[in-house]
């Protein structure tokens, strides 16, 4: 019993950070949402080049063999920096396309080495809709006879975080596998989702926590008011909770603890969205302030790989 | 990369887990016991804790010497696990054993431990605590008993309030002010115990929401404390108590086990009713509560043991199973319909419990502002 990240884990973290930090994410995010995809195609490119796709792909096919902890180190560090794209998603189709044989060899070297984004339209993601089909290169449907390979997206949906561009897919092509690990790959993209949503909201808080340091009304700064640092202390105690349920999630994978960290990392990334929002002030409220683009993204979260509820009915099975 | 991150406990400690089940199997009354805070129950509750002691299952965590097991951090997490899963009796001796027996082992002296932990193990000696006082609650360095200074020990005198099992309780432990005179509230402070019973102590039981006596006022006028009951140099009581504060004490104030066995038996009773949709919410928050409490709890133990000190995180910990455990039992309460206002049963027993929850051990408003200024960094502001 050691649950404690390593060095070696928290470097990756730090490497990460460096990446991101680097690669001006706000431009690239708003980019994206127009369906610019160049500066975020090549943010992939370096994200995958660092290893984090490989996280979800064996070692014969080019990955590092599936490492769910440290695939939760890296989501994470995705999320605190709202990296745009099917990031879940590729992890899903990662673990779909995976059969040990043909489909594994054609696929799954190019999502390791970060030069293939791919999307998939699952039932449980609702409403038939896959993220970001216009700018992926391999797109799968989830249909009655089984996984197939879309030719192409329909027109491009709104989603309430405008980074997140939702597409139906047609529910033709290549039918490629009849009994793909539908569960497996659940387990995976939730388990991405939560951790991104841990990031998002420690971002949030972060910045919140600056910002009213520095914003100052009667005289003193806003942070000195009881009402706004019990509020950021209830986002506090909500992300450091839910931190450990995404990191033991990531241990066990067990059904029940991948959809409890899905469940509270998102919520608390929302408390953390509507107290940011709140704190903020007007200012928060508007598109043209980078904090948008974290706000949009902790509500779609929510819904993304298991709504509430859906995890809830998960938690609650008897094993 | 390796992943070293486990959530395994080892053999050792699994055999150890064996035995203590098999131990409560054997020996956990079969129904709940009289409330604890009845004399009854009292009585019946410290009869459980001679029992527990005699086969050294009290106190696990404590050296051998003193009635223990030497059991680590983690084997006592197993513990609690065990226990709270076998549905065992509350803990009558809770206070002595998380709140003074540590200070002993930090601050005591070696005849303290050996003449005030054996008695405390068994159950024959409990502890109530002596903190809060009319006027000083939260901000309790401003309290105003006094200890002062005569032939061999020292004299108390002042009032005590809110202090938990003393309406039936054998001694109790608090900060006394030795040396009015220095500047700070929180300087000239002295940790002392007592004997409830001693010349010129009253205790006047003061009954909970439903009437039990839970806690007690405490009178004392000129109470005569030997020299060997000062705990660490007179005067630095405040740094004494608090060093405690925030290490392991943050970890075993409240067990994981303790929510893990509540939240499924809140599930078994959800089950029973029929799963009605209308609290399944409420019923899996609490599901998942106790796990992000458990992990949270196994994360933190491992920074422990790597040595990093807890400081103030333990005040996320303190509010968030506080809040916990009242959400658990208003729900249990809810789904038993009208049947959820009898007092005297065992979820009405812990939800009356429950409610005192965000009050002690520094409300959760104190513990906010904690957070809010030593984990967040943002600027001290009024109160």
């Amino acid at each position: 019993m050691r649950f404690l990240l390593d060095t070696e884990q928290r470097d990756f973290a730090d490497a990460l950070r460096g990446l991101l930090t680097a690669a001006d994410t706000p431009a690239v995010v708003r980019d994206w949402s127009r369906g610019e995809h160049e500066g975020g195609r090549a943010l992939w490119g370096r994200i995958g080049e660092a290893g984090v796709f490989g996280l979800a792909v064996p070692e014969e096919y080019g990955g590092m063999g599936r490492r769910p902890v440290e695939l939760a180190v890296a989501f994470t560090e995705l999320g605190r920096y709202a990296v745009p794209g099917p990031l879940a998603e590729t992890v899903a189709a990662a673990v779909l396309l995976d059969d040990g044989e043909d489909l594994a060899k054609r696929f799954l070297p190019g999502i390791a080495s970060g030069e293939t984004v791919a999307t998939v339209a699952f039932e449980q993601h609702g409403y038939g809709f896959a993220l970001d089909g216009d700018a992926a290169d391999v797109r799968l449907a989830a249909t009655p006879e089984g996984l197939r390979l879309s030719p192409g997206a329909g027109a491009v949906r709104r989603s309430l975080d405008p980074a997140r561009r939702l597409t139906p897919l047609f529910p033709v092509g290549e039918l490629i596998s009849t009994e793909p690990p539908w569960a497996e790959a659940l387990a995976w993209a939730r388990l991405a989702t939560a951790a991104q949503a841990l990031g998002l909201g420690l971002a949030l808080l972060d910045r919140t926590v600056a910002y009213v340091k520095q914003r100052t009304q009667f005289g003193v700064p806003v942070g000195s008011f009881q009402a706004v640092r019990h509020r950021l202390a209830d986002v506090k105690i909500a992300l450091e909770f839910a931190r450990p349920l995404v990191f033991g999630a990531a241990v066990t994978m067990t059904p029940s603890d991948v959809a409890a960290a899905k469940l509270s990392a998102c919520a608390a990334a929302y408390a953390g969205a509507r107290a940011a929002l709140q704190l903020h002030g007007a200012i928060g409220y508007t598109a043209e302030y980078d904090l948008s683009l974290w706000l949009t993204k902790a509500r779609a979260l929510r819904g993304a790989w298991g709504a509430p509820e859906e995890c809830r009915r998960v938690v609650l099975e008897r094993r | 990369m390796t992943t070293t991150v486990d959530l395994t406990h080892s053999p050792a400690d699994e055999e150890f887990r064996a035995e203590a089940r098999a131990w409560l199997r054997a020996h956990v009354p079969p129904g709940p016991l009289p409330s604890l805070e009845t004399a009854e129950g009292f009585a019946a509750h410290r009869a459980w804790e001679a029992e527990l002691a005699a086969d050294r299952w009290s106190v696990v965590s404590w050296p051998e010497e003193y009635g223990g097991r030497a059991a680590g951090l983690m084997r006592w997490l197993v513990f609690e696990e065990e226990y709270w899963a076998a549905g065992a009796p509350g803990r009558v001796g809770q206070n002595g054993v998380s709140l003074l027996a540590p200070t002993l082992f930090e601050h005591g002296t070696p005849e303290q431990r050996a003449r005030v932990l054996p008695p405390m193990a068994t159950g024959e000696v409990v502890w109530a605590q002596a903190w809060s006082e009319p006027g000083a609650g939260s901000d309790l360095a401003s309290l105003a008993s006094r200890a002062v200074r005569t032939d061999g020990g020292w004299l108390l005198t002042g009032q005590k309030t809110w202090s938990s099992r003393a309406a039936f309780a054998d001694r109790a432990f608090g900060l006394f002010r030795s040396e009015p005179h220095l500047p700070k509230p929180h300087q000239g402070l002295t940790y002392l115990m007592f004997d409830l019973r001693a010349p010129g102590v009253t205790v006047r039981p003061i009954g909970r929401l439903d009437g039990k006596p839970a806690f007690a006022e405490l009178f004392l006028d000129e109470v005569f404390v030997p020299d060997e009951d000062v705990i660490g140099e007179p005067g630095r009581g405040w740094r004494i108590a608090m060093s405690t504060a925030g290490n392991e004490r943050g970890l075993t104030l409240r067990s994981p086990g303790r929510f893990l066995a509540a939240a499924d038996r809140l599930r078994d009773l959800w089950q029973a009713r029929g799963e009605p949709e209308s609290a399944a919410a409420r019923v899996a928050d609490a599901v998942v509560g106790a796990r992000a409490y458990q992990l949270f709890t196994y994360a933190a133990a491992a920074r422990f043991l790597d040595g990093e000190s807890l400081g103030p995180e333990s005040s996320l910990n303190k509010v968030f199973w506080s809040e916990l455990d009242l959400a658990l039992h208003e729900t249990a309460l809810d789904l038993l319909g009208a049947e959820g206002e009898l007092a005297d049963t065992p979820w009405s027993e812990g939800y009356v419990f429950s409610l005192a929850g965000p009050i002690y051990a520094g409300t959760n408003e104190i513990q906010r502002d904690i957070i809010a200024e030593r984990l967040l960094g943002l600027p001290k502001g009024r109160r």
